[in-house]
């Protein structure tokens, strides 16, 4: 295992770990916001990846195709708000999970309607097939430069609008006390619905870019939900700096438990049951992270409330 | 709780009954309409009632909501083929052993996921019950992913033939029938009332004086046991496990279950099984996409009936806040 190896393990933690943070930030802003837990999360993340890869199927423009994602995923998210999300508000967080696991069950029977069960293509646009040389040594490709840079493009993007906008400001009044921004007269309806479009965009967004590296398939959004979720808690439900700090843990700790684990293991024990050991292991690490950070501090990282 | 109303009611103790006395008549009458098939279909719903009932007392009772109760009945499940492969073959000692095993793991993992509360203590079980996932995973000699096959029915004794299907269906019956009762009856005990009193006021009983970490300990530990139980049952009844019966969704599902059934109700779990399993095998037979209707109900019962179908069954006095759910009260209340 040499340094170049491991760099480059890095570096895709970190853009796994951008993209699970395009997902965190939505979940942890409707959670911080509206006091809702929404599994269909997820299944905004399928959406966004479906429709970007039939777009760039179609029109051969990756441009494209992210718009189109990401506008299509904004109007789903919008419709399931006014239709659904806005009736669950009020409710525990339990019919909450009901709930959206009955809209996971819906979407999942609608993708497969509409475009069958088998996975679909999506391809990385021409342009980018090529590697860039990061290093002397280090040839990485470069669509996952592209996503790396994205996903900090809409790091700092989100960054900017809940810090230094009157959006940002209403936001974080919500999340830090609801009751209390009502009674200064916050308009709260709207602004419940802006934050969950504006999650469902991010993840429209992390949807769309991560196509291409994973298949687009039905129960993407699923597999990707628990990280997430790992993530947000991690961070402390309902702190956009939290999930930040917590995706690149998640990101990098995920991907280097899967790179140098398995490797480790073979030199300290027998081929055989390492064969066996490592890859559990690696799943696990993720896991073992949340379960010693709540072990250590029950409420995340950076709890959002006192 | 409505508990005391319904203990009055004739039918609180004639309906029960009549569904136990139904559900022991079943195999025997089933092969005359060409229903065999079923008796394995009903023997599977008994045991998903069982585990969900498990989960309904630590939901519902102890106001834990875990998102990892299938993580212990994969814990028994693995427990009794472990045994098995050991030599033992005596049901009744692999049933035990696989509670055991199933308490030992919720001992070890209640006692880190209970300093947490809420949405934190949702995703710690979840996180463990990952572990234990790709724990199985990991467990080549089990059949890592690719899943177990049991080679014979364990050994019932007591002159019991556990090959045959009928046999075992009712001796999973008295199993399940025994647990039903234990934990009607622990809810009423002062364990199952100082339960309740945690999952309304915890800080109330925490000042009365009550043990309150070692009491949810205790239920978290009777709950996974019995979950545990359900597992062993049901590589009992399918003589094979793999680890997908242990993934996330499938604890997701168990949840979904005792919503579904009525959360804190008594036969929560146990209508809520009946329901989900009945309705995934119609929609399954009938149609490829059987995914959505199920969706559908779930965001109906959540928006128009939230405490869910087990209220339908007895009604609530009315202008009471209690037993506002169900389609019942609906009807009631457009008449």
């Amino acid at each position: 295992m040499d340094s170049i190896f491991i760099i480059e393990q890095l570096i895709n933690g970190i853009g796994y770990g951008l993209m699970l943070f395009l997902l965190a930030a939505g979940l942890t802003l409707v959670f911080g916001v509206m006091d809702t837990m929404n599994l269909a999360h997820g299944t905004l993340f399928m959406f966004g990846a479906y429709i970007a890869a039939t777009v760039h199927e179609a029109s051969h423009s990756f441009v494209a195709a992210v718009l189109c994602g990401v506008v299509v995923t904004m109007l789903i998210g919008a419709l399931l708000e006014v239709t659904l999300m806005r009736r669950l508000y009020k409710r525990n967080h339990l019919n909450q999970v009901v709930a959206t696991f009955g809209v996971i069950l819906l979407a999942d029977d609608f993708v497969k309607w509409m475009w069958g069960a088998s996975p679909i293509m999506a391809s990385t646009p021409a342009a980018l097939a090529g590697p860039v040389q990061l290093l002397p040594d280090l040839p990485y490709p470069s669509y996952r430069l592209l996503i790396l840079v994205a996903g900090v493009v809409a790091a700092l993007a989100l960054y900017f609008v809940v810090n230094h906008t009157r959006l940002g400001m209403l936001v974080r009044a919500g999340a830090s006390d609801r009751p209390m921004a009502e009674l200064m007269g916050v308009r709260v309806q709207s602004v419940f619905t802006l934050v969950f479009v504006i999650g469902a965009a991010l993840a429209g967004v992390a949807g769309a870019l991560m196509g291409p590296l994973t298949s687009v398939q039905i129960g993407m959004g699923e597999g990707i939900l628990i990280p997430a979720l790992v993530v947000i808690v991690i961070g402390g439900i309902g702190s956009v700096r939290g999930s930040f700090v917590a995706a690149m843990l998640v990101g990098v700790v995920d991907t280097a438990g899967r790179a140098f684990v398995p490797p480790l293991l073979r030199e300290v024990m027998a081929p055989a049951l390492a064969a066996d050991v490592g890859p559990a292991l690696a799943g696990i690490a993720m896991y073992v992270l949340m379960a010693v950070v709540l072990c250590f501090k029950p409420g995340g990282l950076f709890p959002a409330r006192g | 709780m409505s508990m005391t109303t319904t203990e009055k009611n004739p039918m609180a103790v004639a309906g029960p009954a009549l569904v136990l006395l139904g559900l022991a008549v079943f195999p025997a009458v089933a092969p005359h309409f060409g229903l065999d098939y079923y008796t394995g279909f009903v023997m599977r719903m008994l045991i998903v009632m069982l585990i969900a009932t498990s989960l309904n007392y630590l939901m519902g009772y102890g106001g834990m909501v875990a998102l990892g109760h299938a993580g212990f009945v994969g814990v028994g499940a693995y427990a009794l083929v472990a045994m098995t492969e050991a030599g033992i073959t005596n049901a009744w000692a692999l049933w035990g052993g696989a509670m055991l095993a199933a308490a030992v793991a919720a001992l070890l993992i209640g006692a880190v996921s209970l300093r947490t509360k809420g949405v934190y203590f949702i995703m710690i079980t979840l996180a463990f019950a990952q572990m234990l996932y790709y724990l199985a995973v990991s467990l080549r000699v089990y059949g890592g992913d690719d899943g177990y096959n049991l080679y014979s029915r364990p050994v019932l004794g007591f002159g019991l033939d556990a090959a045959d299907d009928a046999t075992l269906y009712w001796v999973v019956l008295a199993v399940c029938a025994a647990c039903f009762l234990f934990f009607h009856r622990s809810v009423g005990s002062r364990f199952g009332q100082a339960l309740v009193g945690i999952r309304d006021n915890e800080s109330r009983m925490m000042a009365l004086g009550y043990p309150v970490f070692l009491l949810k300990l205790q239920a978290f530990v009777i709950a996974a046991a019995v979950a545990g139980l359900g597992g062993a049952l049901m590589v009992t009844q399918n003589s094979f496990i793999s680890p997908s019966s242990m993934h996330w969704s499938q604890s997701a599902v168990l949840i979904v279950i005792v919503v579904l059934g009525g959360l804190g109700h008594r036969w929560g779990g146990v209508i809520g099984a009946a329901v989900w399993v009945s309705l995934e095998e119609t929609l399954r037979m009938s149609t490829e996409y059987w995914h959505w209707p199920l969706g559908a109900l779930l965001i109906a019962i959540i928006l128009f009936a939230p405490e869910g179908l087990g209220t339908l069954f007895h009604r609530s006095p009315a202008g009471k806040g209690e037993g506002r759910g169900g389609i019942f009260y609906l009807l009631r209340r457009s008449a």
